[in-house]
């Protein structure tokens, strides 16, 4: 079972590095790209487990260490 | 008076604050290892600046889940005095020991220069007779203090907001906020006033040939209240 926890900055929270990027990608040409957002993704491999017990394992690594919910949020996906 | 640095892999001012406690005050200071769970009894505790387990995850998000802090929290739940100086307060914000986040700086770039920061707030003991402004070395990269509506309101009605970014003459002004952090916030403490966490180095400007000696003010005013009640 594969796992993955998207970790993204709050909306209100600013990104000064997606706002660098979203600058960078208009420099090439790409000035239709306005609000860009950077965040992490972490694939975790879990074994052979149910696709539930998966969630919850994910939920709670995301919830105590991948994720700090000061500044963050996040989504968890087993596939 | 008996201070205990702590040294995580990637800490770089663990030297420079155990310096300023035997060299500069002539007291007694000595680094605890992350890996150790005893603190050997000191009665404050210094987290140093630096790069603990190289930034990865979040700035001191590993460092809080090495085992020496579990000893930090314990001693600082007993009271005990604590400061955190740059990463050493990211460490104490991922802890939960302080509250809010440290963020990219809004300028994009690693600052290293000196700031001037108003003692605010309530006393700790870290400032307590520290009055007006010091002018400290700042150097991060993620120093942007960060946190919700709730918890800043909270913050400054209890007086724990404890430095403040300014001009030299104390003005406090988004002129004067290197980091783009939420009320030209430098410095925080907990609860209890005895956790103390601040982006600036005042063990970096503790004796004048080093600047103007103004960080040493901190240093003596936990020795006037722990140093002294021995």
């Amino acid at each position: 079972m594969k796992g993955r926890v998207t970790v993204r900055l709050k909306p209100d929270v600013l990104d000064v590095e997606g706002k660098a990027v979203s600058g960078a990608l208009a420099r090439l040409g790409f000035d239709d790209a306005h609000g860009v957002r950077v965040g992490k993704v972490f694939e975790v491999e879990l074994g052979d487990v149910d696709p539930a017990v998966a969630r919850e394992r994910l939920e709670a690594m995301a919830r105590k260490l991948l994720a700090n919910p000061v500044m963050e949020t996040f989504s968890v996906e087993v596939e | 008076m008996r201070f205990a640095v702590v040294s995580f892999p990637g800490s770089n001012c663990d030297d420079d604050c155990v310096r300023v406690a035997t060299e500069v005050l002539g007291e007694t200071a000595w680094k605890v290892r992350h890996d150790e769970r005893d603190l050997r009894r000191p009665d404050v505790v210094l987290l140093p600046g630096g790069f603990s387990y190289g930034d990865y995850l979040r700035c001191g998000a590993i460092a809080s889940l090495s085992p020496v802090m579990e000893a930090v929290a314990a001693f600082a739940r007993a009271g005990g005095p604590v400061l955190g100086i740059c990463n050493g307060f990211q460490v104490l914000t991922e802890s939960h020991l302080l509250p809010g986040a440290l963020l990219r700086n809004a300028g994009l770039k690693f600052i290293c220069e000196d700031a001037h920061v108003r003692v605010d707030g309530r006393p700790t003991p870290f400032t307590a007779g520290v009055q007006g402004v010091l002018r400290l070395p700042i150097a991060h990269n993620e120093g942007r203090y960060h946190a919700d509506a709730d918890t800043l309101a909270r913050l400054e009605g209890e007086g724990r907001v404890v430095f403040r970014y300014c001009g030299p003459d104390g003005t406090v002004s988004d002129a004067f906020n290197p980091n783009g952090a939420s009320a030209n916030i430098a410095g925080i403490c907990n609860e209890g006033g005895n956790v103390v966490g601040m982006m600036p180095h005042p063990e970096r400007n503790a004796e004048p040939l080093l600047g103007n000696g103004q960080g040493r003010a901190l240093f003596d005013a936990a020795l006037r209240l722990v140093g002294g009640a021995r």
